[in-house]
């Protein structure tokens, strides 16, 4: 807020308080959960002395692992498609006109604001009915596995990541790529040397929300996964549901700290590249 | 000689708004040439016509000789300085200047020496590693200078180049790039909204007004003989009295009063008497004086601008503002004086609406 | 070396028709760059979308199975019926305290951030950023093992002299976790909103002999509305139709509508009403989204 009045007494210290409040909200359950990850205890919200013998399970779960790995292969892929589909079609949408382009703009909004539960009803009914019909018209048998997860988590992430390279297209001045014609450049040149360096941000903030949303995703994953292919999020929603033991605390650390190390990474790399 | 630029008939539109109509120009080869108009009025267009990032709806526009019109911006050989220069801010300043050459394929070691070249040809030695954040206005300029002239384009466009600087620096900069100019040897195309500068720069001037080209002429030419209305007003200041000619010698003011003016226009014609406030005299009120040449008013207001004093003298509805350089001895007037204002009869200029 | 003038054709002088010719060629060059998107999103989204329609109106067979041949409205009437209404109100009741709670808890919040110096506030932003980024599950998950029995919760609630709280399992321990989830989504943008006003006209309020409340109600409020409307919708939209959530925190008693719909297609087996629930709920968020863009509303 531009020229804003320092609040004073009582509705200072209020403020503060809330604001206290609130991160201490956001980060005591987190700091809780990691305390008892480490605890004895086969109650999960008890302490019963120090071990590790959680984390020695889950390593030793071959079924965490798998389904960890799945995870981890399905978001690379994910995110390398999405970046490049939200991209182009941020760049489509900031940078030329053509017919058919509100319609574009008003689509790609759509899987942002669908609710969870609706999207992952409609990708189940549409494999469904898209197997059948490949077996009756081609007898092409397909299952659905590690390829009807990435599509549907495709589906929604070039949305996002089209937002967030949107952004920072918008705040670019078309002044440097114009400038880079007059400069002789070619229009890919133009591209390659100004305006991609300009967007990398953007992209990278949209690969970091990509792969996020698809390691994140449990709802549309436990609809489209087909028998022996399981992300980690359903593996251990599965777990919780079944019943709640101190094993569950140990993975959900284990993706506490991945995902912190991720954004750590990105912030990092930021950094790096504002000061360089 | 072939001329650097020459468009004819050149006209813009955008959907139904005609933003260029109808330009004929030339501009010849190593003269400073501005483009000069209020906003809007299509000057920048069709810089950016010459330039390539416009193609004009029709018309033809050649550089020296060879038509460009529809020709894409990176095969003709021009560049421009933008109005924000539009540094590229992740590249320093050395890879900023010799992007260009880049582009065309310059090998590497006579990109880096050409572009040192050309940075201390613009006085930014020992800057040239460092990015355009960290650079003042100023030496921004400088860069985006370079790194158009680097290319030794036959012509150089620049769109209001010193619009964001600060006023000191600005009539700096006027001088520099004049000089500039004159040692690189090439036509300038210069745009700009401020008629002040466009009088100091130019060779020559284009007026524009609303996509259409009013006057193309040598600075003197255009502030002492107007084309029209628009142009005696918008260039300096002056005082614009209207009336309908007489005959070819007189023109009848609104309020009756004759002026003595030359013109070339039928009788009737609807007409301005341009006055400029500098070619006045002020004196006590005398009837001595040529009434075709002067008029008698009273002094209503009073504008003290410290080496000048502006005196609004009314007469009837009409009043005229009479520009004093303030030298001792000279006399000076009040508020309620009955005054008399003389100029040259050849001092004026007769404009049609 | 000068960049020479092509030579290699002739250059044709402008006419309408080539500025024509140009801007169709830019156009196509546009609709190609979105076309790989466009199609993806037709085939992955709107079809299937078109699906569910579709099944909304098939009808249940006996086996479970969906019969496409016989449509009909079955599957939307049951809609009307008591239990799904409960059902229904239950989960906008829980999505409107949600959005509510939210706001409440945010606006202040916001509000002190946007008075910080720029250095604190990036940090603070950051720290609120921090919890957004780490697995939604997790987060749900701490919940669980905080209000459970013997937890922590209960056992603070105890030290207090406050009594024992077994919080988990009711409709509470749903709320809280929504709260949980979403309380970044309510921030965002009305700080993005509060931080856009120009504190002078606070200043201008007290100086027209505007108390604290004053001022808010007539001045900060009005000017902060974008922000309160947009963060409202992002929060009130998924709550309306969270699953995970009520799934970990609500257990069996409180069935809301995302549990509902998902039963209807992994135990109940009833698709075609299924897929109705789903259409009706990707209505409502529509209308929403809609409202929200005709107010004015700044993109996301």
């Amino acid at each position: 807020m531009s020229n804003a009045v320092e609040p004073r007494g009582l509705s200072k210290i209020g403020l503060q308080i809330n604001g206290w409040l609130v991160y201490l909200f956001f980060y005591a359950p987190i700091v809780l959960l990691v305390i008892f990850s480490f605890s004895e205890s086969r109650n999960v919200g008890k302490w019963g002395g120090f071990t590790l013998s959680w984390y020695e399970q889950f390593i030793d779960s071959s079924n965490a692992r798998n389904a960890l790995e799945n995870s981890i292969k399905i978001a690379i892929v994910v995110t390398i498609i999405s970046v490049i589909l939200g991209t182009m079609s941020a760049l489509a949408l900031e940078r030329f006109t053509f017919k058919g382009k509100r319609v574009f703009d008003a689509l790609l909004y759509l899987p942002i604001i669908i609710p969870d539960v609706t999207m992952a009803v409609m990708l189940l009914l549409f494999f469904g009915e898209f197997f059948e019909i490949l077996d009756n018209l081609f007898g092409i048998q397909l299952r659905k596995g590690f390829w009807s997860i990435s599509i549907s988590h495709i589906a929604f992430n070039i949305s996002f990541v089209s937002v967030v390279v949107r952004a920072r297209l918008a705040g670019m001045s078309t002044d440097l790529e114009e400038a880079a014609v007059d400069l002789y450049a070619s229009r890919w040149k133009a591209f390659r040397h100004v305006t991609f360096p300009q967007i990398l941000p953007g992209i990278a903030g949209g690969a970091l929300l990509a792969m996020t949303l698809s390691l994140d995703d449990v709802v549309i994953t436990q609809f489209v996964a087909g028998p022996g292919w399981t992300t980690l999020p359903v593996y251990v929603f599965g777990l919780i549901r079944k019943g709640v033991t101190p094993l569950i605390n140990s993975i959900s650390v284990i993706m506490l700290v991945s995902s912190m190390l991720l954004v750590g990474l990105s912030l990092l790399a930021e950094r790096t590249r504002r000061g360089g | 000689m072939t001329a650097a630029v020459e468009l004819k008939g050149i006209t813009k539109k955008f959907g139904d708004v005609t933003a260029v109509d109808n330009v004929d120009l030339t501009i010849e080869d190593g003269e400073f040439f501005s483009l000069l108009g209020p906003s809007g009025c299509g000057k920048t267009t069709t810089l950016r016509m010459i330039a390539g990032l416009e193609f004009p709806t029709e018309g033809s526009l050649s550089i020296f000789g060879e038509e460009v019109g529809t020709l894409a911006p990176n095969k003709r050989s021009v560049n421009t300085v933008f109005q924000n220069y539009a540094l590229f801010p992740h590249l320093t300043v050395l890879d900023n200047v010799g992007f260009g050459l880049k582009m065309q394929g310059v090998a590497k070691k006579e990109t880096k020496e050409r572009a040192m070249e050309m940075i201390e040809l613009v006085q930014l030695a020992g800057l040239e590693t460092r990015k355009p954040s960290q650079m003042s206005g100023g030496q921004q300029q400088r860069v985006a200078l370079a790194r158009a002239l680097v290319n030794q384009p036959k012509v150089l466009l620049l769109d209001e180049p010193l619009g964001a600087l600060d006023l000191k620096l600005r009539q700096e900069m006027q001088l520099e790039l004049k000089k500039l100019q004159r040692d690189v040897g090439i036509s300038f195309v210069f745009v700009t909204h401020d008629q002040e500068e466009a009088l100091t720069m130019s060779d020559r001037i284009a007026v524009m007004h609303e996509g259409k080209l009013l006057q193309v002429a040598s600075p003197e030419e255009i502030y002492e003989s107007p084309a029209n209305r628009f142009v005696a007003d918008f260039i300096g200041r002056t005082n614009l009295l209207d009336g309908t000619t007489s005959d070819n010698e007189t023109v009848v003011l609104s309020n009756g009063t004759s002026i003595r003016a030359q013109n070339t226009f039928p009788q009737g014609t609807k007409v301005s008497i341009s006055i400029r406030p500098e070619r006045t005299k002020i004196t006590q009120r005398s009837e001595s004086s040529d009434p075709l040449s002067s008029i008698q008013g009273t002094v209503e207001t009073i504008t003290y601008l410290g080496n000048a004093r502006v005196y609004g003298v009314k007469f009837t509805w009409l009043s005229i503002e009479v520009r004093e350089e303030n030298r001792p001895g000279l006399e000076v007037f009040n508020v309620g004086d009955d005054v008399t204002v003389h100029w040259e009869h050849d001092a004026i200029s007769v404009v049609e609406d | 070396m000068r960049k020479r003038e092509s030579t290699e054709h002739v250059v044709e002088v402008a006419t309408p028709e080539f500025e024509k010719t140009a801007q169709k060629k830019e156009a196509r060059r546009g609709l190609l760059m979105a076309l790989p998107s466009y199609l993806y999103l037709i085939l992955f989204f709107v079809i299937p979308l078109g699906i569910v329609l579709i099944y909304s109106f098939a009808t249940r067979n006996r086996f479970g199975g969906t019969d496409l041949s016989g449509w009909n409205l079955e599957s939307y009437e049951r809609i009307a019926e008591p239990i799904v209404r409960t059902i229904l109100f239950r989960s906008l009741w829980l999505a409107i305290l949600t959005t509510v709670i939210c706001l409440v808890i945010a606006y202040p919040f916001a509000y002190y951030l946007s008075t910080r110096k720029p250095a604190i506030r990036n940090v603070m932003l950051v720290f609120v950023m921090i919890p957004f980024w780490t697995n939604f599950l997790v987060r749900n998950y701490a919940w669980r093992v905080i209000l459970g029995n013997d937890g922590p919760f209960t056992k603070v609630t105890e030290f207090f002299g406050l009594g024992t709280h077994e919080l988990l399992f009711s409709q509470k321990a749903v709320v809280l976790g929504l709260v949980y989830g979403y309380l970044p989504f309510m921030i965002l943008p009305l700080y993005a909103a509060i931080e856009r006003i120009d504190g002078q006209l606070l200043e201008a309020s007290r100086d027209l002999y505007g108390n604290g409340w004053q001022s808010f109600k007539n001045v900060l409020l009005p000017l902060s509305m974008p922000g309160v409307i947009a963060g409202s919708i992002l929060v009130f939209v998924p709550s309306l139709g969270a699953y995970v959530t009520p799934e970990i925190l609500g257990g069996a008693k409180t069935t809301l509508l995302g549990s509902y719909i998902v039963t209807q297609f992994l135990t109940a087996r009833n698709w075609p009403f299924g897929a109705a629930l789903s259409f009706v709920l990707m209505a409502v968020m529509l209308l929403m989204t809609i409202i929200y863009f005709r107010k004015g509303g700044r993109t996301l």
